[in-house]
C-alpha cells in the first residue's frame, strides 16, 4: 500500500461512565479510510456510531486502542495536537450547528478563518465562492433564522468544507431534511468532497443515500459487521 | 503593520454577538448606563462638595499661606501673632503680605432679622487681598469704618442684599449686635463651613469683634517674586520662623481644608460608598447579561471548537465583548453625567464639574466591571464540551 490510509483504527474501545454504570460503547473496532474514500455508517441507533465519529474527529480522548488521522496518533494526543487536527478535519452536524448571530456568509468565513496566510479578502471571496458552490449565491447575507433546513445544511457543507479539510465527517447530515432535499444534499456533499479529494465518513439512518458510499460499514452493539461494500 | 493586522482580522463574532441582539445589548448597555451614571454623580457630589469647601481660599491673591499649627479647618481657626507675617517679609523673595482676620459673626437678615452664621474677613483695604483686578476699588469704599463688602453669592437666608443694593437702596443691618453699611458687592460663593461672606477693613472687624487681640491674625497672605521656587521659599520659612506659625504654599493651605472634610467628616465615606453600590450594581448586571449570552451560544461555542478554534480564541470574544460592552456603555453615562452636572450646578451652586481624572476613573471602573463579570462568565466556557454537540 502505497497511499497512506487518512484514518487508521485498530483495536480501538470505548468506555462510558465510570465503576459499576461503566459502560463499553465500542467492542475492539478495526477500520481504514483511504484519501478520496467516501464510507457510510450505518446501524441501528445507540450503538456507538457517534461516538466513533467523536473519536475519530479528535473531540474525544482515546481510552484504548489505536486510532491515527493523517499519520497522527490520537492515543495520548495533547490538547493542542487534537485543536490542531480539528482544523484539518470538517465536520457537518444533525443540527448544521451554524452561528445564529451570523448571515450565511459569515459563517462560512467562520471556515475559511481558520486557513494561515491568506489575507481577509481573500477569505472573504472563498467563502463568497463556496456559497456559489451549494448554490446559495444569493442568500449570502440572510441569518440562518432566516433559511429553510436544507438551506442551512448547504451553509453547513460550504463551512465544512471551506477550511479545506482532507476528511469530512458527517453526522445524520439528511435527517432534518427531507428525501429530495436530502438526496440533493449527499449528492453535493459527495461531489465537492470529492473535488477536494477528501476522504468522507457519514453516519446514516438514511437507506434513500447508501448508494453514495464507495464503501458500506455496519455497526452494531459497538462492533463493526463484516464489510458488505 | 496597520495593514498587516487589518488583513489578518477575522469575522468580529463579539461585535456580531452583541450587536445581532438589539434588545439584550440595549439592557446591558442601560444597566452599565445607570451604574456609570450613579458613579460619576456619587464621585462627582463628592469633589463637588470638597471643593466647594476652598471656594475662598481659591480666590486668595498668595503663593504662600501663613496659619496658627492649632487651625483646623475655616470654622476653627486660631489665631497667631501678626509679627511672624512681617518677619516672612525679610525673605529677599517674598514681594508683599496681606494679614487677614477670619472669623464667624452673626449676620441680622435686614428683611426679617432673623440671625444667622456668616464668614467675616477683616483686611487693610490697600492690601491686595483677592485676584480679582475689579476689587480695589471696591477694598477702597472700606476706609470709611463700619463699611462691608457683601458677598452676592451668599445663600437667600441672608436676606435680600444683592437686589436691594443695586436697586440702589442704602443697605444696613447689624453684624454681631454693631451697625454697618454694605458698601460694594463681591463674588465668591457659599462653602461647606460659611454660608455666606461679607469683607471688611480691620478696623471694623477689630470693632465688630472687642475680644481680639489686636496683634493677631488668623491668615497670612504672603506673595512672592513670580520666578520665585515656593516649595524652597515654603521649607526656609517653616525653619526660620518660630513653631507659632505654620508656613503651606497656597495649594498646601487648599489641600489643608480638604483634607479636614476629607478626613474628619463621614462626607468622602458615604459618597464613595454609594459609588461602589453602583458599581457592584453593574457588576451584578453586567455578569447576568454575558453569562446568559454564553449559555446561549454554548453549543454554537461547542461548534467552533470542534472546527478547530482555540479555547483562548473564544475566550477572547467574551473578553471582547467586555470591553465593547463597556465602551458602549461609558459614552452615553459620561453624556448623561455632564447634563446631570449642569443641572445640579444650577440648582444647588456646588461646584460639580466633570474633571479628566474622574472621567478616566469611572471608565476604569466601567472597563474592571465588565472585564470582571466577563471573567467570571469565561469559566461557563469550559462547559462546552465540543463532543457534546454531535
Amino acid at each position: 500500500m502505497l497511499k497512506k490510509s487518512t484514518v487508521k483504527i485498530s483495536g480501538l474501545s470505548h468506555w462510558y461512565g465510570k465503576g459499576s454504570m461503566k459502560r463499553q460503547v465500542l467492542k475492539s473496532i478495526s477500520m481504514d479510510i483511504a484519501p478520496g474514500e467516501v464510507v457510510l455508517l450505518t446501524g441501528p441507533s445507540g450503538c456507538g456510531k457517534t461516538t466513533l465519529l467523536t473519536l475519530i474527529g479528535a473531540l474525544r480522548k482515546v481510552q484504548l486502542g489505536e486510532l491515527s488521522v493523517f499519520g497522527h496518533e490520537l492515543r495520548g494526543s495533547s490538547q493542542k495536537t487534537r485543536q490542531l487536527l480539528r482544523r484539518r478535519i470538517g465536520m457537518i452536524f444533525q443540527g448544521h450547528n451554524l452561528l445564529r448571530c451570523l448571515s450565511a456568509e459569515q459563517n462560512v468565513q467562520m471556515g475559511s478563518d481558520l486557513l494561515k496566510g491568506l489575507s481577509y479578502r481573500d477569505r472573504r471571496t472563498q467563502a463568497c465562492e463556496w456559497l456559489n458552490a451549494v448554490g446559495l449565491e444569493d442568500q449570502k447575507r440572510k441569518l440562518p433564522h432566516d433559511l429553510s433546513g436544507g438551506q442551512k445544511q448547504r451553509v453547513a457543507i460550504a463551512r465544512a468544507l471551506a477550511a479545506r479539510p482532507k476528511l469530512l465527517l458527517a453526522d445524520e447530515p439528511t435527517s432534518a431534511l427531507d428525501s429530495v432535499t436530502g438526496r440533493e444534499i449527499v449528492d453535493l456533499l459527495k461531489k465537492l468532497a470529492l473535488e477536494q479529494s477528501c476522504s468522507v465518513l457519514m453516519v446514516t439512518h438514511d437507506p434513500r443515500i447508501l448508494d453514495v458510499a464507495d464503501r458500506l460499514l455496519k455497526m452494531e452493539d459497538g462492533q463493526l459487521l463484516p464489510s458488505i461494500g | 503593520m496597520t495593514i498587516y493586522f487589518w488583513d489578518k482580522r477575522r469575522i468580529p463574532l463579539a461585535w456580531l454577538l452583541l450587536t445581532r441582539q438589539p434588545l439584550r445589548l440595549f439592557v446591558a448597555l442601560a444597566g452599565i448606563c445607570f451604574a456609570g451614571i450613579l458613579m460619576f454623580m456619587q464621585l462627582g457630589f463628592r469633589d463637588g462638595l470638597f471643593d466647594a469647601s476652598v471656594t475662598v481660599h481659591k480666590l486668595f491673591d498668595a503663593d504662600v499661606v501663613l496659619i496658627s499649627p492649632r487651625s483646623m479647618s475655616s470654622i476653627s481657626m486660631s489665631g497667631f501673632p501678626r509679627r511672624r507675617l512681617i518677619q516672612a517679609m525679610a525673605h529677599p523673595d517674598v514681594v508683599g503680605i496681606t494679614p487677614v482676620n477670619w472669623n464667624f459673626l452673626l449676620w441680622r437678615n435686614p428683611k426679617n432679622l432673623s440671625t444667622r452664621s456668616i464668614l467675616a474677613l477683616g483686611f487693610e483695604p490697600n492690601d491686595l487681598l483677592l485676584k480679582d483686578p475689579q476689587f480695589t476699588s471696591k477694598a477702597n469704599t472700606l476706609t470709611i469704618k463700619g463699611r462691608v463688602l457683601f458677598d452676592e453669592l451668599s445663600r437667600d437666608e441672608f436676606g435680600p442684599v444683592p437686589a436691594w443694593f443695586r436697586d440702589g437702596r442704602v443697605v444696613e443691618t447689624e453684624v454681631a449686635g454693631k451697625r454697618v453699611r454694605v458698601s460694594g458687592l463681591v463674588s465668591l460663593g457659599p462653602s461647606f463651613g460659611a454660608d455666606g461672606n461679607i469683607l471688611t477693613s480691620r478696623e471694623t472687624f477689630l470693632e465688630l469683634l472687642p475680644g481680639t487681640p489686636p496683634g493677631s491674625i488668623e491668615i497670612g497672605l504672603v506673595r512672592l517674586r513670580s520666578d520665585a521656587n515656593k516649595d524652597n521659599i515654603v521649607k526656609a520659612l517653616n525653619l526660620s520662623l518660630p513653631t507659632d506659625v505654620r508656613v503651606l504654599t497656597k495649594k498646601e493651605f487648599i489641600e489643608f481644608e480638604k483634607n479636614y472634610w476629607r478626613s474628619s467628616t463621614s462626607i468622602g465615606f458615604i459618597f464613595s460608598l454609594g459609588a461602589a453600590m453602583g458599581f457592584v450594581v453593574g457588576c451584578v448586571i453586567v455578569y447576568q447579561i454575558l453569562y446568559s449570552d454564553v449559555s446561549d451560544h454554548l453549543p454554537e461555542y461547542a461548534t467552533l471548537m470542534a472546527m478547530g478554534y482555540r479555547l483562548k480564541t473564544l475566550l477572547g470574544v467574551v473578553a471582547r465583548e467586555g470591553i465593547l460592552l463597556a465602551i458602549m456603555g461609558y459614552l452615553p453615562a459620561y453624556g448623561s453625567a455632564q447634563l446631570l452636572y449642569a443641572l445640579v450646578r444650577n440648582s444647588t451652586k456646588l461646584p460639580v464639574e466633570m474633571d479628566l481624572q474622574r472621567a478616566i476613573l469611572v471608565f476604569i471602573l466601567i472597563l474592571f466591571m465588565c472585564m470582571g463579570s466577563a471573567l467570571v462568565a469565561m469559566r461557563r466556557l469550559a462547559d462546552a464540551d465540543p463532543a457534546e454537540i454531535f
